[in-house]
């Protein structure tokens, strides 16, 4: 494990993904590199099937590359095992996914309550409550998911990824299943708690205008990073 | 201690939410048919018990010639238990110029421990339960003891030196049993008039007899503590030795709550196997999400492992609870039905449901569960990303095990329990080969009607692997509730013909030759049934192939007693009905030889083998006779029954007595005693108040019988309920989708009640071929019974699964449909 201190809050070497198809080996990621500053917000960009949600999977540690390597604040995310991935996930890593996932037997508060209580949170009724009132749902605490929209579930999706402090939040196209509008309501409480928490964001969005918002946009074509800019 | 509140915390949330209704709810029917089963077998048992201990007229009788030592008594006392005393002798008694033999039975103020005295306040005068025994210087003589004395209450009779008057009439003794050969009637007299009585003497034939009851832990734990005490010739009976009719009817009643209980259990693992797997796989997004915000597999597996706990000791809790309610109702909705009180019900049954919780939870859905704690943490991001495919084969082994220990335990039977094991093995995969062929057979009726059905019978193959599931499950729950019914409906004709209304409830015995066609004059004057007279010699066994039989040892008691007492022989060119030959061969009508055919206990008990020769002595002379065939007997047919029987031409010319068993209605009751007074000689034994008990018996069975049927039917119901259940969130979709492309949701349901329809009818023809199989096997190995196919079973099968599994498919999915797309669209 590499133990080294590090100024980035996340950098990535030479990352290849490649997957057994019935028609042979597919390289889903091809040689990608990467280095992301603590506080920094970052883009991915790209079209459809160009490796982005490869590449934030990677990034977080949900899966493992083929090759190359991946460290998480000083941490070398690619030797650890999956128990190793999983506690540094716990108490630094937060998620915002397309498709919500929230726990439909949960209610809203419930749901926020989780990631604090299996951290052994002192009060996590409290901070969830909290978590929600700073989303604007704490009306809405008792209900379940299924009695909430689209744009409702995912602010509580910001809340529960958002109340633990992570170092680093991943989002998954946040807006994907959203309208536009109701997609700018939630960007909006995305990017204002991302500011009070100075977390650093790495957003999947195939949504240009919501890549402008962020510091830096990496735009990625066929499993490789095509452009790199300044937002 | 982070993972136990945790766990807690998930399952209420769980609960309210109502995503484990479906497995608590299986669970929850599993423990309360099973524990209501158990209850009720347990009250019935003890209560059928206590009915068979009346014959006894205590829990434990001991019995001898001698003497019992006081210390028996103290014991008894000391642990707890009641006891009386009980003394037996033949004495000839006197009313002025008239004497008749007598059983003098003097007796402690406690006899009889179990049962009730009947006594009248004079001859043909109306019965009525007595809780006295007579008072010193009174006696209560038998109707046969009055009309031979030509007596009635009021009589005052000379028992040995001393005198007593007669105050009741004795109807019924509870202990009169059927051993009905050298029994004079009774005369009972109080224990302390005994001693002036001075009939006990050296060289009288005097029995002496301590009586126990008590609670059954304390007699269970007494028996053996006695037993180590006791004096050769010393012997004790308990109600295994009681009468043939009620053991057998015991027995058989056992057999099938046994079986039907174990029905319980399986059926039970498989509502709970399949509503596990709905559960679990439910839950692949929640754990990936779990290992998404941190947490590792270990602590995923003991959530789990936890949530699984806590839910089994709930649902067993509240099973137990709703199983002692439910069998405490049925009690009571019955006891019209059963003439006494139930005992109170042991603590057994709440363990059991414990542990058949465990069993079957643990056993059948942690395999699932632990799995999908392996679910990949990349699921939250592709939801095609599946956990590991659980190898069910390995999986469910350890469940199969924990199954078969919990049946082993519950019927303490392991090749009982082996032969269903292996028996539900076979059922399964023929289940599972047939159900595969069959669903694959259907594609091809796709064609053949409307889209309803085109889309109907496309979903049971699209489906394929799980409509096969749904097919067994259905099937098998369809073939035990088919099973049962034939079971039940065939012991339930058995009992009712094994006594029927004019079974025999007199014996005559000690007809002399020249008796018997006065007799059956007498009984044609009167339009009484006229019975078969059997003949009956008295007789010594005296030798086994030349050897001296008093010079033989036996290994068993039992077979020591029977080769030393006095045996009651028989003659007839022909078997007796309910006899069967099991070795050897019947010998022709009007045959010279001297042949003799044995039961097979009494052959076994004496190492008896066929051919060997037996010497007898009759009224003096040797006879001997060549063993040509051994038999069964059924003893509880209230008929004339021999061990030995002999060819006439063996025993023909001896001196012989004739007993002949007639049926006299209540009304007849005046005929029979001018029987007794136009026969002096002869004995008439009124088997009534046995056959009454043995009846009352067989109710107290089959209401078990009834309510265990009536519980397991609920078992099978959670098992269609759960097949059900468990494909309901993919139809649930698949019917917004077709809602949303315009589909009228009279279509979408008839393409629902196609598919259910098709699934009840395969599983239906499944169950109707298995019941019959398992039925025919089960009534001819297991219950000894006839088997006779029956062509309604085949098809009410195919109807009862095409209505049952159609009608509860579209309920389950009939919210489903009539709910909104867009909400259920909106949720997925």
């Amino acid at each position: 494990m590499n133990n080294q201190n590090s100024e980035f809050a996340l950098k990535a070497e030479n990352l290849s993904k490649i997957v057994t198809s019935p028609e042979g080996p597919l390289t889903i990621l091809d040689q990608v590199s990467l280095q992301v500053s603590a506080g920094d917000r970052i883009a991915i960009t790209g079209a459809s099937g160009a490796g982005k949600s490869t590449l934030l999977g990677l990034l977080a540690g949900l899966d493992l590359p083929t090759s190359g390597k991946v460290w998480l604040g000083g941490n070398e995310l690619t030797a650890l095992d999956e128990d190793g991935r999983a506690a540094l996930r716990a108490n630094q890593v937060g998620f915002v996914f397309q498709s919500f996932h929230l726990i439909p037997s949960l209610t809203a508060l419930e749901n926020v309550m989780l990631p604090l209580e299996l951290a052994n949170h002192s009060q996590p009724r409290k901070a969830a409550m909290q978590a929600l009132e700073s989303v604007g749902l704490h009306e809405r605490a008792g209900h379940y998911p299924r009695q909430l929209s689209g744009g409702e579930k995912q602010r509580v999706a910001i809340a529960r990824a958002y109340v633990v402090r992570p170092t680093v939040l991943f989002a998954d196209e946040p807006t994907g299943n959203l309208d536009q509008q109701t997609g700018e309501t939630v960007i909006e409480i995305l990017f204002e708690m991302n500011r009070e928490s100075g977390t650093t964001l790495v957003l999947v969005s195939h949504d240009m205008g919501l890549a402008q918002r962020c510091d830096y946009i990496l735009e990625m074509e066929a499993g490789r990073i095509k452009t790199e800019q300044n937002a | 201690m982070k993972s136990l509140a945790l766990a807690w915390r998930l399952l209420l949330r769980d609960w309210k939410s109502g995503e484990l209704t479906v497995l608590a709810i299986s669970l929850i029917i599993a423990v309360t048919s099973l524990t209501a089963v158990a209850f009720l077998t347990d009250r019935v048992g003890h209560a059928v018990e206590l009915r068979a201990a009346e014959s006894l007229a205590a829990d434990l009788r001991l019995s001898s010639s001698r003497a019992l030592p006081e210390k028996y008594l103290h014991i008894a006392t000391e642990v707890g238990l009641e006891s009386a005393v009980m003394v037996t002798m033949p004495s000839v008694i006197f009313d002025a110029d008239r004497s008749a033999l007598a059983a003098i039975r003097a007796v402690t103020p406690s006899y009889p421990l179990r049962g009730k005295l009947k006594t009248a306040t004079a001859l043909l005068a109306a019965e009525s339960e007595t809780a006295s025994t007579p008072a010193p210087g009174e006696a209560w003589a038998s109707t046969r003891l009055l009309a031979r004395l030509g007596a009635d209450t009021g009589s005052t009779i000379r028992v040995g030196k001393t005198q007593l008057k007669i105050t009741r009439v004795l109807s019924f003794r509870p202990d009169q049993g059927l051993q009905f050969l050298d029994l004079a009637p009774t005369l009972l007299i109080n224990i302390a008039d005994l001693e002036a009585t001075t009939l006990v003497q050296p060289g009288s034939r005097v029995t002496y007899r301590q009586l126990f009851s008590g609670q059954r832990a304390t007699i269970n734990d007494f028996k053996p503590q006695l037993e180590a005490l006791l004096q050769s010739g010393e012997q004790l009976s308990d109600i295994e030795d009681t009468n043939p009719q009620i053991r057998s009817a015991m027995e058989s009643a056992g057999r099938f709550l046994n079986l039907a209980s174990l029905v319980s259990v399986l059926l039970a693992a498989v509502a709970v196997a399949m509503a596990s797997r709905r559960y679990a796989l439910r839950h692949r997004d929640r754990i990936a999400l779990l290992k998404c915000l941190g947490s590792q597999q270990a602590f995923i597996i003991r959530l789990n492992l936890l949530q699984m706990l806590m839910l089994t000791m709930l649902g067993a809790a509240v099973g137990v609870v709703l199983g002692y309610l439910s069998q405490e109702g049925l009690a009571w909705i019955a006891k019209d039905l059963i003439a006494q009180e139930l005992p109170a019900p042991g603590a057994a049954p709440v363990f059991l449901g414990f542990v058949t919780a465990l069993c079957i939870l643990c056993g059948f859905a942690l395999p699932d569960l632990i799995q999908m704690g392996k679910t990949p943490v990349l699921r939250v991001l592709r939801q095609d990303v599946e956990p590991p495919p659980l190898r069910y084969g390995i999986s469910y082994l350890a469940g199969i095990i924990a199954v078969l220990a919990l049946l082993q335990w519950i019927i303490v039977d392991i090749a009982l329990v082996l032969g269903i094991a292996l028996g539900a093995a076979i059922t399964f995969i023929m289940l599972g080969l047939a159900g595969w062929l069959l669903v694959k057979a259907t594609s091809r009726f796709r064609g053949v009607a409307g889209v309803a059905w085109r889309y109907g019978l496309a979903n049971l193959n699209r489906r394929g692997r799980e409509s096969v599931v749904q097919v067994v499950a259905f099937g098998l729950g369809l073939m035990v509730l088919i099973l049962l019914t034939l079971v039940r409906n065939d012991l339930m004709d058995t009992w009712r013909d094994s006594l029927p209304a004019d079974t025999p409830n007199q014996f005559v015995i000690n007809i002399q030759a020249h008796e018997v066609p006065l007799m059956q004059q007498f009984l044609k004057d009167r339009q009484l049934q006229v019975p078969i007279f059997v003949p009956m010699i008295r007789a010594r066994l005296t030798l086994i192939n030349g050897e001296d039989v008093n010079q033989m040892t036996f290994e068993d008691p039992q077979g020591e007693r029977w080769a030393r007492r006095e045996s009651n022989l028989s003659y007839s060119d022909t078997m007796q009905t309910g006899n069967s030959l099991t070795g050897g061969s019947w010998w022709p009508a009007g045959t010279e030889r001297h042949e003799v055919s044995l039961e097979e206990n009494f052959a076994s008990e004496l190492n008896i083998k066929l051919g060997d020769v037996l010497g007898f002595e009759i009224a003096g002379e040797p006879v001997t006779a060549t063993v040509s065939s051994f038999r069964t007997v059924e003893w509880d047919t209230f008929k004339p029954n021999f061990f030995m029987v002999f060819s006439p031409a063996a025993l023909e010319g001896y001196p012989a007595s004739y007993l002949a068993a007639l049926y006299a209605s209540p009304e007849d009751a005046g005929k029979v005693i001018d029987l007794m007074r136009q026969f002096p000689s002869v004995t008439v034994i009124d088997l009534e108040a046995t056959l009454a008990q043995v009846r009352d018996v067989m109710d107290k069975a089959s209401l078990a019988v009834q309510a265990v049927f009536l519980f397991t039917l609920f078992a099978g119901f959670a098992v269609l309920w759960a097949a059900v259940q468990s494909s309901l969130d993919e139809r649930r979709f698949e019917s917004a989708i077709l809602r949303t492309l315009g589909a009228s949701r009279k279509r979408v349901l008839s393409g629902v009640a196609v598919e259910f329809i098709a699934i009840g009818l395969l599983a239906g023809l499944l169950a109707s071929t298995g019941a019959s199989l398992a039925a025919w096997h089960l009534a001819v190995n297991v219950f000894k019974l006839e088997y006779q196919f029956s062509p309604a079973v085949w098809l009410a099968g195919p109807l009862l699964g095409m209505l049952f599994v159609g009608i509860s498919g579209l309920l389950a999915t009939w919210r489903v449909v009539t709910h909104s797309p867009v909400s259920v669209l909106r949720s997925a």
